[in-house]
């Protein structure tokens, strides 16, 4: 029997469907040779691609169907599958883009916002490509991380402004300084904050026990924590979002951190929708509300209206956590991120997250993800100058998330100001997504974005924590050569040294902005 | 000694433990001839067969148990345990068909062949080097080869 039953026959013509629905995106390459007709890949297509055709006794399939996900190329025994993007061509238009041409064919039948998922696609600068990192040569040595120590090891939370010392002769000098509340994280890469309910209780389990092995953090996005990962909190920063899912007392002090989201990279400025249908027992439970009703996180957080407004909120949970844990505040990359950051740190946040527009989401209006919003790398190093040339660069860690591809960008990042980093896409490829975008549909065929049970067992924790720690560990490789090579033996010398960084084919404005020299230079 | 566990809780009842389960116990040691010839031409079928009840499926085989009913059941010593081994074995020369041992095991893990009077039962893939291959072909690590015994 397959897994997802099928309407025969009438598929296989689009008879009977709207005219556009041959503007397909993909088609499915079946090789006759090669395929045995076993029906795995029907079993394992959630949007019913494939199907066992009574008539032929044969798979077939419907290619207008198809969302690009690549589940049954990965998974058919035979190799007879190849996903391929639909050779048909609309007449090259450099400003009418097949896109907006297949957009408005949507719209023009359905009447709705477009929805889109994951970070937007759309063709932005990507600064990392442009930046440049430096390595020892003659006048300074480089440094081997197999032979020497080499430190990633980094505190996230405020630092005094001086060190006062006791000094009484004999003895060694004692610190007196009180030191607030840190965040201790033995590599600079923690995984993003996504809530239970958009992603399924198997990721989340994958994300704890993975942040608990390699003692950094990840972050339970706006959904609230289940009951039985509360053992994990030591390597867990709990959100507190405008919809205020899931939180009491004991959701914040469960975690090492607490985050307040005002913004979220791929969506600035709006709110989130969970569909009820996401909302079974566990998420309903957990987030504190009835199973099938929608989630609706409001734009703004109806109690904050202005810088004193967040101030408050930050005291309140500082109180309700009395003061055992250092309180982030997240905000979206935008136009005036510097300023707003400036307002957040003296408003008492401990750390502040930005999240820059190329941030990943489980469902977001398409016009604003790829609209609104600045690149995190502009967002970045305007937040940590403008905290510098204030004199209150200390007083708070700065998290980039939004964007980080590999390692090098954690460094790149690092150079520019951040004390560490966000992965959130990233998190997601380690355990088989293939950036399809469709999250919004509760359909993931990879086991991700779902909570339909039998989807959602498509992650075994076992496997996915285990891909994460190797994730995790790969890249923390990576940056201890990179860092080695440039003479630095921690993170916490790279911190902000953009002499490290040098631009290539850059304007002098982004130059300026990312306060760095051009290449030659 | 080393048994072949199913994990119900993350199956994900895509059948390819049966399709690797089949490709090692044929002729030709290759999926695309053994699915779509010896299948027909000789009844090759798999040792194992998925479970399927709403979301929740598992994939059984023979667990080999300390004390095998079919082996008791068995009236031609067609079936007998293995001392050294721990193994259920099965000896397809001496099998009548009679069936008794379909009827006797708990678990339903002795399947009628399609096309001769014999059983189908697994044997761990027995003399395969990379151990059963249904444990390999599991995408998830639904299957577990290993010694939970004490
Ligand atoms: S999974 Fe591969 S071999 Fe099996 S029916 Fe689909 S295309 Fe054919
Ligand atoms: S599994 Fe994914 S790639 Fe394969 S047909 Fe279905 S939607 Fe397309
Ligand atoms: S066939 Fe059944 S009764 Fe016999 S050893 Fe296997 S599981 Fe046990
Ligand atoms: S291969 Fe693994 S996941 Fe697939 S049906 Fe068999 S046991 Fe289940």
């Amino acid at each position: 029997m397959p897994q997802f039953p099928n309407i025969l026959c009438e598929v296989l013509t689009v008879l009977f469907q709207p005219i556009n629905k041959n503007y397909h995106e993909f088609i499915i390459e079946r090789d006759k040779d090669r395929c045995i007709n076993c029906q795995v890949c029907v079993r394992q297509c959630s949007y019913e691609a494939h199907y066992w055709d009574d008539n032929r006794q044969k798979v077939m399939h419907d290619n207008s169907k198809c969302i690009g996900c690549h589940r049954c190329e990965a998974l058919c025994p035979t190799a007879a599958l190849t996903i391929r993007r639909t050779p048909s061509e609309f007449r090259p238009n450099a400003n009418w883009r097949p896109v907006f041409l297949q957009n408005i064919y949507k719209q023009a039948d359905t009447g709705g916002v477009l929805l889109a998922g994951m970070g937007s696609p759309v063709d932005i600068p990507v600064y990392w490509d442009r930046l440049l990192l430096d390595a020892s040569q003659v006048t300074n040595p480089s440094i081997d991380p197999l032979r020497e120590p080499m430190e990633l090891r980094t505190y996230l939370g405020t630092k005094p402004d001086r060190l006062k010392l006791l000094e009484n002769g004999q003895e060694p000098p004692s610190l007196q300084t009180e030191i607030a509340p840190q965040i201790k994280l033995d590599t600079p890469i923690m995984f993003a904050a996504m809530s239970f309910g958009a992603i399924n209780f198997n990721l989340h389990r994958a994300m704890a026990r993975a942040a608990t092995e390699l003692k950094t953090a990840y972050n339970t996005g706006e959904g609230g924590l289940h009951r039985s990962l509360f053992k994990y909190g030591k390597h867990t920063i709990v959100q507190v979002a405008s919809g205020r899912f899931g939180v009491h007392r004991d959701y914040l002090n469960a975690g090492c951190g607490i985050e307040i989201k005002i913004g979220q990279g791929a969506k600035p400025g709006i709110g989130g929708h969970l569909p009820g249908e996401k909302i079974n027992d566990k998420v309903s439970e957990t987030r504190m509300i009835p199973i099938g009703s929608d989630a609706i996180s409001p734009a703004p957080h109806h109690d904050i209206y202005s810088i004193e407004d967040l101030l408050q909120l930050i005291f309140a949970l500082k109180e309700a956590s009395e003061y055992r844990v250092p309180v982030s505040v997240k905000i979206a990359a935008v136009h005036n991120v510097a300023a707003i950051a400036s307002g957040v740190v003296r408003a008492g946040a401990d750390i502040i997250t930005v999240d820059g527009m190329r941030g990943g989401t489980g469902a977001a209006p398409a016009m604003i993800r790829d609209n609104v919003g600045i690149p995190i790398e502009l967002a970045l190093a305007a937040v940590d100058q403008r905290l510098r040339d204030e004199g209150i660069r200390h007083k708070a860690s700065v998290v980039a998330a939004g964007g980080i591809r590999c390692a090098a960008d954690v460094v790149k990042a690092i150079a520019l100001g951040a004390d560490a980093v966000y992965i959130g896409t990233a998190t997601l490829l380690a355990v088989g997504c293939t950036l399809c975008g469709r999250c919004y549909t509760g359909k993931c065929p990879w086991g991700i974005a779902t909570n339909d049970p039998r989807l959602s067992k498509r992650q075994n924790p076992d496997v996915a924590s285990r891909k994460l720690v190797n994730l995790v560990n790969a890249w923390s490789h990576e940056i201890q050569e990179m860092l080695g090579g440039m003479g630095l033996n921690s993170i916490e010398s790279l911190r902000g040294n953009r002499d490290k960084l040098r631009g290539i084919g850059l304007s002098d404005t982004e130059l300026d902005i990312l306060g760095v020299k051009h290449a030659g230079r | 000694m080393k048994r072949v566990y199913p994990n119900r809780e993350y199956c994900i009842g895509c059948h390819l433990c049966e399709l690797a389960c089949i490709t090692a116990h044929s002729e030709s040691g290759d999926l695309i001839i053994a699915y779509t010839q010896e299948r027909e031409a000789a009844g090759l079928s798999p040792c194992k067969k998925i479970f399927q009840k709403g979301s929740e499926c598992v994939a059984i085989s023979c667990r080999h148990c300390d004390d095998p009913s079919c082996v008791a059941a068995c009236i031609s010593g067609a079936l007998h345990k293995d001392p050294e081994t721990g193994e259920t074995v099965y000896d397809r020369g001496k099998c009548v068909g009679c069936w008794s041992c379909l009827m006797a095991c708990p678990y339903g893990a002795i399947r009628r062949h399609p096309v001769e009077s014999k059983i189908v039962k697994c044997d761990l893939c027995r003399g395969r080097e990379e151990g059963p291959a249904c444990v390999q072909a599991c995408p998830n690590q639904a299957l577990k080869y290993e010694d939970r015994d004490e």
